[in-house]
């Protein structure tokens, strides 16, 4: 690695969560494997997120586990996974070799389960753990302990108590008030929350009057559902001081840009690679760009920097009763 | 939206060089075959026309008028001639994607994604290889012809389809040497039990020491038990539907059985060609 001659003009760099990352761009869990080797430069990413690893050997769903729509997709992969063992021995090492802190997602049915996955991935290697509490393909009826701020918290304080590396907890677009359940996922003791994850929908076949999804239904991503989650992260920034990454329907520099705006420190980029698979290095690309037509001399200017007028004084003298 | 814009992926790791890339490939030629296929010619990159035979892309295609097909779409490798720096696709308009296909010309560009997944090995014990296609298999089986010639390889193409007129790759396997035997339901010589019985000579004729198929189940299952009984190997491309194409996204899973136990793979990474005596209809 040639360090001299990658430094951008630019500081791309974010503190998120407990750790420095070289500049904002990480994958989104289950977006994101070894192959994406063969596309892109990994030494360029923030971060490296794993697929949501599980105590239990998943199969996963039964098929088709996708279907398209205009501007999006609708997955119920139902998150396979080998489980830790495997995980250990055979995917953490294809990472070892790069230079790019790894963030393992893990997943469990209870508050418990989740806490002692963490303690047994809390080892050299792994750089911090997100807790996937928000995927809608694993819950009976698309449930998640992040639709609730009380289960949040509970999930929550386990993890901290079960882990001293930097906690993540992703919470889902799923619920009423998202900056609740992001409020609750704080005073826990999670040092980041990543918002959000995949939004709980469904797709009706009119050949065959069936699901399009084997799972029936599934979590909606892509560029559709960005101005939804770009506002809960919008939210959620103003409600939390602790870091949030914004993860939702972004495909290019500018949706990042307009996330990191909004208040998001980092952002995690899915279904784009699903598109083109350098996504995200075109997007640290954009963003150093960006930065440098606009004079902004660190990425991390951006976060936050929406720019919302205070309302003027409303013009009342009409009201006035006449005297 | 029908085209994005190129990605190069740039690299600050010494001497790192992406070995998938997605393109924008330039339309140099684009004819209907019959009622069925039209054959798709591509200039491209020097990356991309080194595809092997049972290697696929994922295109990009243009959007069709009405319709938004938002995922890339697999398709198999027809040809590719790394000195003319093209590839070639033979498709069958069927859906949204392939309808956008369609609406391509000479000189329009076609963002395109690979060359991905594992193709066929033809190995240098092979003196005379079976190939059975039917439906897109047709496509995908027909750079074995040039690949097999090339390691003086002998082939036998048994190609199935509906009517005679609508068989493509008679021409090219013939063009390279290759035996071709076409089946069809119209001349009622395409069912498992014809075609068992072509096999089953070719097989006693010294004509077949492995086989490659694609596209049908039924001459699939034919195959893994003459395979079986005679002690043949054989390699199977399958089919699957496809979001990301490179082993991220875990849509394309089929269940495999080996040695007895039921082995989840991916369709896009681990294959789409299988050990044939491994694969599940």
């Amino acid at each position: 690695m040639n360090a001299a001659a990658v430094r951008p003009a630019i500081d791309l760099s974010v503190k998120v969560g407990g750790l420095t990352l070289r500049n904002p761009v990480m994958p989104a869990s289950g977006t994101f494997a070894e192959g994406l080797e063969k596309v892109m430069d990994f030494n360029r990413l923030g971060a490296f997120v794993t697929k949501t690893i599980t105590r239990e050997l998943r199969a996963g769903n039964p098929l088709p586990r996708v279907v398209e729509r205009p501007g999006s997709l609708i997955n119920a992969i139902g998150i396979p996974s080998k489980g830790v063992p495997y995980f250990i021995e055979k995917t953490m090492p294809h990472y070892a070799v790069y230079d790019t802190p790894l963030v393992v997602s893990i997943s469990a049915p209870t508050a418990e389960g989740f806490a002692s996955l963490a303690a047994e991935l809390s080892i050299p290697g792994i750089a911090a753990i997100e807790a996937n509490i928000s995927c809608p393909n694993i819950e009976e009826d698309g449930k998640a302990f992040a639709m609730r701020a009380e289960s949040t918290e509970k999930v929550t304080r386990e993890l901290r108590r079960a882990t001293d590396l930097p906690l993540w907890v992703k919470l889902t677009p799923n619920t009423g008030d998202v900056p609740e359940v992001a409020r609750a996922a704080e005073a826990a003791g999670a040092d980041a929350v990543v918002v959000a994850n995949t939004i709980l929908s469904m797709a009706i076949d009119l050949k065959t009057f069936k699901p399009c999804l084997g799972n029936i239904m599934g979590g909606l991503s892509g560029p559709a559902i960005k101005p939804i989650v770009l506002r809960q992260v919008f939210q959620c920034a103003k409600a939390v001081s602790i870091p949030v990454i914004g993860c939702g329907g972004i495909s290019t520099a500018e949706d990042a840009i307009e996330y990191m705006l909004a208040g998001a420190t980092a952002v995690q980029v899915g279904t784009a690679t699903f598109l083109q698979p350098a996504a995200m290095t075109t997007i640290i690309d954009g963003l150093e760009t960006f930065c440098l037509h606009r004079e902004i001399p660190r990425a991390a200017d951006l976060i936050r920097g929406v720019v919302i007028e205070e309302a003027d004084e409303p013009e009342l003298s009409w009201l006035d009763p006449v005297s | 939206m029908s085209q994005q814009p190129i990605i190069a992926a740039g690299g600050c790791s010494a001497g790192w060089k992406p070995s998938i890339v997605a393109e924008l490939a330039r339309v140099v030629r684009h004819a209907a075959v019959n009622a069925e296929y039209r054959h798709l010619v591509l200039d491209c990159s020097e990356e991309a026309a080194a595809a092997q035979p049972g290697q696929f892309f994922q295109l990009l295609c243009p959007h069709p008028v009405g319709e938004q097909p938002f995922l890339r779409r697999p398709m198999s490798l027809y040809g590719a001639d790394p000195d003319k720096r093209q590839v070639e696709f033979l498709y069958k308009v069927t859906g949204a994607g392939t309808r956008g296909l369609d609406t391509l010309e000479p000189g329009d560009s076609l963002d395109i994604m690979g060359p991905l997944g594992t193709g066929f090995t033809l190995d240098e014990s092979m003196s005379h290889i079976i190939a059975v296609g039917r439906g897109a298999g047709l496509a995908t089986l027909a750079p074995l012809a040039a690949a097999a010639k090339a390691k003086g390889i002998k082939v036998t193409a048994i190609l199935s389809a509906r009517r005679p007129e609508l068989l493509v790759s008679v021409d090219l396997f013939r063009s390279k040497g290759a035996e071709v035997i076409a089946v069809t339901d119209s001349e009622q010589t395409s069912g498992p039990a014809n075609v068992e019985r072509i096999l089953r000579r070719e097989i006693a004729e010294g004509r077949c020491d492995a086989f490659f198929t694609c596209g049908s189940s039924r001459l699939m299952r034919v195959q893994q038990r003459l395979a079986r009984e005679f002690g043949l190997s054989g390699q199977v491309a399958m089919e699957q539907q496809m979001a990301c194409g490179i082993g991220l996204c875990y849509c394309c899973v089929r269940d495999f059985n080996v040695d007895g136990e039921i082995v989840n793979r991916r369709v896009c990474w681990d294959g789409p060609v299988f050990d044939l005596m491994e694969a599940l209809p």
